[in-house]
This record gives structure tokens, sequence and C-alpha cells, in this order.
């Protein structure tokens, strides 16, 4: 789940990355709206953690200007200004939540994981596919009663996978969404995660369609 | 401080009872003559009419009882009856008649003819006599002094009495004069009266009259600055409130992090984090109050004077440690003798922000230079660093507390322009933030003009 969070407070902006990267998400950081703009046009975010105080101009008029264009992306807005006419006026503009400042990064993954359900259409936090439901917030599956855990990239990449279930993800799509853009990207390293997660799951719960990437496999009795 | 009404009061009532007092005086001494007048003039009347009679033999004589009682404008039972009295005397003492009620001892002494005043039987007289040298005869009439000042006193006996009366009624009609006449002045003060502290609208518009049209006006005036001043105070501190919010969370969200660092790394990291906002928010706190003193301070008060150069020399030893940590040397330049007498901490409040702001912006190794220049019409302190500079949007906004530097490795909010403004305008100062003409870097420059409060060259 690739976040973009545009905050231009470094104290701020370290303690997202960090604590987002630890709940699950793979942030990427950004202080200004124009690099937010060029962030946005150039990569796939499942959603947006803006401020509204930024140096080069407000959060929400980018958000409208976002909105306008059609961007679907969900936003969370991020401020200190958190009266009830700012967090109606926030919404209002288009934005999916709203949080104040200062807030608990427990709180903030949850929401954020929540929009992104939303987002996909489910209601049920837990993935669910061949028997394997993932639980998000606490990055482990369960089959069968008995509990799975993953690391951190195992969980990413699994939890991309069962998002779009039928749909096949390249290996480059997967690497974007595993390392962030600070993050040396390893040779191999998607091979290696889908081989430890087929270990786990068994080896034909994620196939490899040869030239494009991987796919779960069909759920078991609907053909 | 006596109340406008009473004052008032006292004096309308005291005016009006001059008034009446001197008109009182001026009747009762005009009344006086009047009435001394008519009755000497009927003394002389009857003295001459008795000595008519005399000469022309009409009456006898000694025949004292036949000489009419004496004319009087006033009944026979009242006070004032028989209040003339007439004697004839003969050339050579004896008294040949008098009227009734007319004393027996001679009325008056004086030998000539004409008015005299004597002395009878232990009463004043006014006495009239006319001679006769052809029947011999003297006539005498006269009446009681007592009795024209009975009258005299009870004219004013007349007067007084229903002034007496009058004045309580016409004292009571001023003060219910005065009342309404004052019914604007009430109004004004019940309508600031029922106003809670936090009503800051002007007064109502309706026309005041001309006199207290101006107390409306300055009371306006006076609501319209705490109107302000209390604005400002609110946005203050709702900026304040927003300005800490962010460090706040993100100290926040430092602290989770090292609480659930799934390795030593990730927590001494997130600890390391902690330390440097919390020591980041601190000078945040600093400045704001900073801020809200250099907003408070109004009036300068005379402070024994201190060399400009020293003045600087202190803010730079407070940033000592700030400039070590970043690897910034500061100096501070030759000159600045100026003697600075007033707004001593407005302008090193100023100064160590600019200081501050310098460091912040300066690279690894550069220098920040605290400058003096003296010219005759003003004394420049001008703060120069090697730091990347501002934009050109950064120029227009920095004024703007919202705002901050967009620089790369600016720390900390665009709070320190604003309170080197705000400082510099409560100083009577100037403040222009340049560009530096040799290379990168910028140059800040305070300038005290000669003569303004801040500094005196002369001394």
């Amino acid at each position: 789940m690739r976040i973009l969070i545009v905050e231009d407070d470094e104290l701020l902006q370290d303690g997202l990355a960090v604590g987002l990267r630890l709940a699950g998400f793979v942030p990427e950081v950004v202080g200004t709206l124009a690099d937010a703009g060029q962030a946005l046009s150039s990569g796939a975010f499942d959603a947006v953690v803006l401020d509204v105080m930024l140096p080069d101009g407000s959060g929400l008029d980018f958000l409208r200007g976002l909105r306008t264009r059609g961007a679907r992306t969900p936003v969370l807005v991020l401020t200190a200004l958190d009266g009830l006419g700012d967090r109606i006026a926030g919404l209002d503009t288009g934005a999916d939540d709203y949080l104040g400042k200062p807030f608990e990064l427990d709180e903030l993954a949850a929401r954020l994981r929540a929009i992104l359900r939303r987002g996909d259409g489910r209601a049920r936090a837990e993935l669910v596919w061949n028997g394997l439901a993932l639980d998000p917030a606490r990055m482990v599956g369960s089959r069968g009663g008995a509990e799975v855990a993953f690391s951190r990239k195992e969980f990413v990449i699994l939890h991309a996978l069962m998002q779009h279930p039928t749909a096949i993800l390249s290996r480059a799509a997967l690497e974007e969404r595993v390392y962030g853009w600070q993050e040396e990207v390893e040779s191999n390293a998607v091979e290696v995660h889908v081989h430890k997660l087929r270990a786990k799951l068994g080896a034909g719960f994620i196939e490899t369609v040869r030239g494009a990437g991987y796919r779960l496999a069909a759920e078991e009795g609907a053909g | 401080m006596i109340s406008i009404r009473a004052r008032l009061f006292l004096i309308l009532t005291a005016a009006t009872g001059a008034i009446w007092l001197s008109a009182f005086l001026w009747i009762q001494h005009s009344t006086r003559v009047e009435v001394e007048r008519v009755l000497d003039a009927r003394l002389a009347e009857a003295a001459r009419m008795v000595a008519s009679l005399v000469a022309e033999h009409r009456i006898e004589p000694g025949a004292a009882s036949a000489i009419p009682a004496a004319p009087s404008v006033f009944s026979a039972d009242h006070d004032y009856a028989r209040q003339i009295s007439c004697q004839i005397w003969q050339f050579d003492g004896a008294l040949l008649g008098r009227s009734r009620g007319a004393p027996v001892a001679k009325l008056t002494e004086a030998a000539g003819e004409g008015f005299s005043e004597s002395m009878v039987e232990g009463e004043p007289w006014r006495v009239y006599t006319v001679a006769d040298p052809a029947a011999g005869v003297r006539v005498m009439v006269g009446d009681r002094l007592t009795v024209r000042q009975r009258l005299a006193r009870d004219v004013r006996t007349g007067l007084v009495l229903p002034a007496l009366l009058v004045l309580p009624a016409l004292a009571g009609l001023i003060w219910l004069a005065l009342a309404r006449g004052l019914a604007p002045l009430d109004r004004f003060t019940a309508g600031l009266e029922a106003r809670g502290p936090a009503e800051l609208t002007p007064l109502a518009a309706t026309p005041a009259p001309r006199e207290i049209a101006p107390l409306a006006e300055a009371v306006n005036g006076l609501i319209g600055r705490v109107a302000a001043a209390r604005r400002a105070e609110r946005d203050f501190i709702a900026y304040a409130a927003h300005e800490l919010k962010t460090p706040l969370a993100g100290l926040k969200a430092q602290a989770q992090i090292a609480a659930r660092a799934p390795d030593a790394a990730t927590r001494d990291r997130a600890l390391a984090r902690l330390e440097g906002g919390v020591s980041r928010t601190d000078r945040l706190v600093t400045q704001l109050l900073d801020l809200a003193r250099v907003e408070a301070e109004d009036a300068p008060r005379p402070e024994p004077p201190a060399p400009l150069n020293r003045l600087a020399r202190e803010v730079a030893q407070d940033l000592d440690h700030l400039a070590r940590a970043r690897d910034v040397r500061l100096r501070v330049g030759a000159g600045g003798g100026t003697p600075v007498r007033e707004h001593q901490l407005l302008l090193q409040t100023a100064l160590r922000n600019l200081v501050e702001n310098a460091i912040q912006a300066s690279p690894a190794g550069a220098v920040v230079e605290i400058g003096f220049v003296e010219t005759g019409r003003e004394t420049r302190v001008e703060v120069s660093d090697r730091g990347a500079g501002f934009s050109e949007s950064d120029a227009g906004q920095g004024e703007g507390r919202f705002r901050r530097g967009s620089g790369a490795g600016y720390v900390g909010s665009g709070l320190g322009l604003s309170i080197v403004r705000t400082a510099a305008g409560r100083m009577g100062a100037g403040f222009v933030l340049a560009r530096r003409a040799d290379g990168p870097g910028t140059v800040a420059s305070l300038s005290l003009p000669a003569g303004a409060p801040g500094a005196d060259p002369s001394a």
C-alpha cells in the first residue's frame, strides 16, 4: 500500500514515514505541493496523507484541483486546523478523512486502511482468498484456524495481490510497492519473497504468469 | 470629583438666589426712599395746612381740641393710625395747642424751619416746622421713626416670604430641568455600562448631541483599538496553538515509534529525533514568547544607556551554543558604540531572531557576522550570513507568520522575521532583508535613525 505523505515539517515527515512503514505501508514523503503533484503524476499511490499549510500553498486548494481533474486517490487530510469548520471544509473539499494534529499513529494507520478498503469496495477488514484471511491491521493471516505470520515485505506483496485477486501484477509494480524511492531494490527480491510466501501458503497460492508477472490462483471450487 | 449634575445645580441655584437677593435689596432700598419721600411730603403739607389755618384765624390758638385729628391714609384701627402729631407753639415758648395723642414735650428744639430729627420721650421723631412770624406761632408736625421703620420692615417681609416659598420650588424645577437636560449623557453611560467585556462593537450610530459627540468618538476609537488588540491576541493564540501542534505531532509520532520499534536501531533513531524535536520546539516556544512580549511592549521606558555593540555581544553569547552545534562561527564587528537608551529588550529580541535565522540558514563552517554602520543620520546593525538566502516568493512571504522559508536546511518557522518586523515597528526602526552583493547569502539590517527613541548618537 503506497502512501504519499505531503508534510513540510521534518520531524513529522520522518515520524510518518517510519511509523507507517512499521504499520505495513510503503510511504513516500514530499515537503511541497509541487513535489506532491509530480509524485502523483509519475507513480501510483493507494492514498495521500495531506497537510493543509504547506510552504507553497494550501493543501485544500491542491485537493480541490486534484478532484477537479478527476483523481480518485483517497486523501486523508492531516492538519493542526482541526476545528469543526475546518474539518467540514476539508471533507467537503474532497477529503476522504480528516485527522487533527497531534494524532495516534495507530489511528492514522487504521483510518488509512479504512479508506483504502472503501476504495476497493470492501466492507470487511480482512482480505479473504482461497481460505486465507489476511488481517492488514496485524499483518498476519489465518487459515483453517492456524495463524500465518509474514515479514513486512511478504505482507506488502501478499496484500497487493489480494487487493485485486484476479489481476496480474508485474514484477516492477510489486517492486514499486515493496520499496519506496529511498530504498535500494535488491535484485530478485520480489522472487525471493514470492518464494517464501509459497512456502508458507502452498506452492499453488501464487501463480507466475510468464512474461507478465504474478497473480493469485483461482479460488478452489470457483473453477 | 463633584458630579456635573451637582455642579450645575449648585451654580444655577446660587445664581438664581443671587438674582433674587439683589432684586430684594434693590426693591427694599427704593421702597424705603420712596416711603421717606412720601411721608416727608405729607409732614410738610400737614404743617403748612395747620399754619395757614392759624394765620387766617380760622382756629383760635389754645383751643387744641379744635385741631382735627391728623390726616391719615390709614383707617383708625390700623397700626399706622395716629401716626402724625402736631404742636403749635408761641414764639415765647408757650404751647398753644397739640393734636390728640401728641406728646407734651416739644417735638423739636431746632430753631429754624424745615425737617429735623429729635428724641422725644425716648423715641426718635422726624419733624417738619413752619414758623409764622405774623401770628407769632411755630407749627410742628412730626411722626415716629419707629413707625416708618415698621412700614419698611413690613414691605421687606412681604417680599421675603414669597421668595422663601418660591426658592425651594425653583430649586426643584432646576433639578428636574437638569435631569432632562442630562438625559443624553445618562443614556450614553447606561449604554456603556450595559456592555459585556467581549462586546467591542462601536457605540450605536444614533446622532449624539454635539457636546457628547467628541466623547462618543473617542470612546469608539478606544473600542476600535481594544478590539484590534483582542483580535491580534486571538490570532496570536490560534497561531501559536497551530504552530505548536505540528512539532507536537512529530514528537508524538517519534515517541510512538520509539515505544514499538522492532529493533534497537529504529528505537535509537527515534529517540535522537525526539531530543532534537524537543529542543526545536523549545526554540519555537521561546519565539512565541518573544512575539508576545514584543507585541505587548508599547511605551518606551528610559533605561540606563548601553552601547549597541555590548547588546549585540550579549546576543551572540546567548546563541553561541546553537552556532557551535551547527558548526557556524559568530563574529561581532567593530564599532557600534552608539548608546541605546530605550527598547533594549526589543532590540535584543530582534537581533537574536535575526542571528538565529542566519545560523539556521548557514552551511557548516560558515561565518555569521554582526556589523555596525554609523552615519550621521542613522545607526545600522547588519546580520549577514552565507546561507542559501531566500527565494523571490519568500521575500514577500517572509513577513507573514503563516509562511516558512522553503530553503533546504532552513529549520524553524517563519516566526523569526515576524518578530523582527514587529519589534522594529515598536522601536521606530527600519528593517530590510537583502541579498548579499558578494555571493550567496543574506544581509538583514535594522536601522535605528538618529533622534529616534532607540538610539541617540549625540550623547
